[in-house]
Order: structure tokens, then sequence, then C-alpha cells
């Protein structure tokens, strides 16, 4: 496809995703000029905060999203992020300015804008639905996942609150899987699917994070999964991390690296090295690579 | 167990405070245990979720601010999902811990953190933790 044919559509990587993500950074941007797409990174950003205040009266919250948001709106009206955190913090900041307008005129005086709300802040997965297709997307597919059991871990923020994120439905969602469909890939729906990994408290409370993240592993692997998909650079972090208290431990890797994979881009661009779970001895199995 | 109840607390500053800064009306709770049933880490909490609410209710501030309870949670909102009366308990302690940090110390400290975590934590951990501990 010429280069010149492909829709751009603005794309904000967030702090994580410049740092110890990379590999879901990259191979998230060859998947997307694969199938049609290509993720012009705005060409001013600043850290979204990483949460979004839950107590309405916190405006003070709102400031960095927004300026992301502002200034996203000059480059186009839609929005695309990966990580499943920064998704949620600017979605739910867009719907604050765009249905409030006291809210909205505190917000602009902070960070001296006059953004309005109007633009459309979609998720990576929700570009593949809804703006591709994923029939297009199993028609680019190369290297199908075949007979790979591959379960898709939600988390929390991909969902919840279900009125302002609303990607799908928040307690049975189906996007994800329907995305491993598309790729060959057999899903196994797991009953911790939609729970936490423990978040943020990966920096002060490890057992909680063992825990949560260890019973996500233990559920999806007590269903058959082979292979565990991720969304969110910490739901990845504190699964790795986790793994081993899991009595039986599977490759947690980022659905775009399964997405270039199957998409036929080469193994080494995917940087499956970056994971701390290796995930090459399951493709190998299975006759992928 | 015996139970004082007063107009003075349960109709305190303080709680009307906490309705205030969460946007939640704490009355609107009815004691259904879906909050704490779904909640992560519930069974960490010194007070779980529904617990909390009708603490709050009767006015019993200073035993939730005392509890581990706001401090645990991940905002996962999973009590706000399955809340047949749309209450966020979230809500309800991201209120409570920003008045905690405004008025005392710091619940975690830069320095004290390992260097690995540092070097190797995705930095939305860090800081999201920073914004939920630290004033
Ligand atoms: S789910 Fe809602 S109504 Fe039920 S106990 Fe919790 S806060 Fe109260
Ligand atoms: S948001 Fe907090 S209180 Fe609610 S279910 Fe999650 S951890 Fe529990």
């Amino acid at each position: 496809m010429n280069k010149m044919d492909l829709m751009k559509i603005p794309y904000y990587p967030g702090c994580t995703l410049n740092t110890v993500a990379k590999q879901f950074d990259s191979s998230a941007r060859d998947s997307a000029l694969a199938v049609g797409f290509e993720m012009a990174e705005l060409k001013q950003w600043n850290c979204c905060g990483a949460t979004f205040p839950l107590a309405p009266d916190n405006l003070m919250g709102l400031t960095a999203p927004a300026k992301v948001l502002s200034g996203a709106r000059k480059e186009g009206d839609t929005l695309t992020t990966l990580c499943s955190v920064c998704y949620n913090v600017l979605k739910r900041t867009n719907s604050v300015i765009r249905e409030s307008k006291e809210k909205r005129g505190v917000v602009n005086g902070f960070i001296e804008e006059e953004y309005d709300g109007s633009l459309n802040v979609l998720h990576y997965l929700e570009v593949l639905r809804d703006r591709v297709g994923f029939e297009k997307v199993k028609g680019a597919v190369k290297r199908p996942l075949k007979g790979v059991k591959a379960g898709a871990y939600y988390g929390c923020m991909l969902l919840r609150p279900f009125e302002d994120v609303g990607i799908d439905n928040a307690e049975r969602p189906t996007i994800f899987e329907d995305l491993l469909k598309a790729l060959g890939a057999e899903p196994v729906e797991f009953p911790n699917r939609i729970e936490c990994c423990g978040a943020h408290l990966a920096m002060n409370d490890e057992e909680v994070v063992t825990r949560l993240s260890g019973a996500v592993i233990d559920s999806a692997a007590g269903m058959g999964a082979e292979l565990i998909v991720t969304s969110c650079p910490l739901c990845q972090y504190n699964l790795e991390k986790s793994r081993g208290a899991a009595s039986n431990g599977v490759p947690v890797i980022y659905f775009t690296q399964a997405l270039g994979l199957a998409l036929g881009q080469e193994i080494e661009t995917l940087g499956f090295e970056k994971n701390s779970t290796d995930v090459m001895p399951l493709l190998k199995k299975k006759g992928i690579v | 167990m015996k139970i004082n109840l007063s107009n003075q607390d349960v109709q305190s500053a303080g709680v009307g405070k906490v309705e205030r800064l969460s946007g939640e009306d704490l009355k609107k709770c009815y004691q259904c245990g879906n909050c704490s049933g779904g909640c992560p880490v519930s069974y960490k909490m010194e007070i779980p979720p529904t617990r909390i609410m009708r603490m709050l209710q009767l006015g019993r501030l200073e035993e939730v601010k005392a509890a581990n309870s706001m401090w645990l949670c991940v905002g996962c909102l999973q009590c706000y999902s399955r809340c047949p009366k749309g209450c966020s308990v979230a809500a309800v302690l991201e209120a409570m811990r920003q008045e905690a940090l405004r008025e005392s110390a710091d619940r975690v400290e830069v320095k004290d953190l390992p260097m690995p975590l540092l070097k190797k934590a995705p930095q939305q951990a860090i800081v999201c933790g920073f914004r939920k501990f630290v004033s």
C-alpha cells in the first residue's frame, strides 16, 4: 500500500511505552501499517497522570490529560492510544470536559487553552474493530496463531466505568477474543479476565500484587490457556513478576506482539526478548516459528 | 453490640465533607454486599467496602480513617460497576485519602523505594502510586 493512502491517526504513546514497554509501541506501529493505518505520534505530549481522579471535586488531576487532549485536537478529531490506563484517563477526562461546562471552564483556565471535548478517544483495539474491521485484519494474517489457546486479559481500565469507557460490555466483553480469533488463535475465556492485577500497589504491597496477578494466571491456565495477552504495561509487569507464584505459569505478551506475529512481521522486530517471560518455546511447539 | 447513635455523629461535618468531595450520597447504600463481594482487596482490608459505607452512614468516620482500607483500594471500580444503587466506594475512599494526605504525612517516601523497582517498574505505576500516596 502506498504510504500516502494510509489513514493517519494521531497517537499518544504515554510515558511507559517510551521506556520500559517499547515493544508494545513498536509492534503496534508496524502492525498498523500492515492493516492500513499510520499512527502519527503527537508532536508534543506530556504524562497523562496515570490515574483518573475518582473524587469528582479534584479538577487539578484533570489538567495533565486535558493538556494532552487539547494538543491532540489541533492535529485531528481522533486520538488513539495503547496503554489501558492512558486510554481510561484520557477518555474519562474528555467526557468531563465535554459534558460539564463549569468544569471545562476551570480546567481550560488552568491550562490556558480552549478545549471543548470534541476529540474522539479510541483504544487501538477499537481502531482495529471499528475503523479497520476484524475481517480485514483476518485477511492480512500471514502467520496464523493456529492451535494457540490464548487468554485475553482485560483488567480494569479498558472496561470500567462502562458509561465513560464503554469499549465493550463491562462484565462480558468480547473485543479482545474477537481479535484473537481473527489472528487464528483459540481464545480462552477465563473467570479473572476482568479482575485487577494489583495495579499501583506494585509500588508498596507486593503481597497483594502476587496474589491478584497469580490468581489471574491460575485462572487462565486453569481454563487451558497457554498464553496470556495484555493491553497494559502495568498488567504486563505485574503478571510477569507474579508468574512464579502461579502454579502453572504461562507466557505473557502484549496483544500487539501477537498481532505483529500473526501479520507475519520478522520475529526479531517484535521485541519478545524484552518481555520477561519467554514465548518462543510455545511458538516453536505450535510450529508457528 | 450496643451502638450509640447521635445526630451529631450521623450528620457530622466530617462525613458531610466526604460526601461533598466524593460526590456520593452515602445514604443510598442499602448494604447488599456486592461491593465487598467484588472487591479484590477486601480480604486484606480492616474494614471492607460494604461496612465502610455503613460505618460512614452512622458517622463513625474516625474508625474508617484509622483503617488500612483506603490505602489498599486499587481503584478497579468493581464496587461501582456492581453496585445496584450506583454508589462508588472507590470515590468515597479517594476522598478520604485526599483528606488524610492533606492532614498528615505522605504515605510513601521516594527515598525508601527500592532501586530495582524504580528501574524496572512501568512509569505509570510510580506516577499513579505517587498520586495515591503523596500529597
Ligand atoms: S454494592 Fe452499593 S448498595 Fe451494595 S453494599 Fe456496596 S455500596 Fe452499598
Ligand atoms: S475500587 Fe477499591 S473498593 Fe472498589 S472494588 Fe476496587 S479495590 Fe475495592
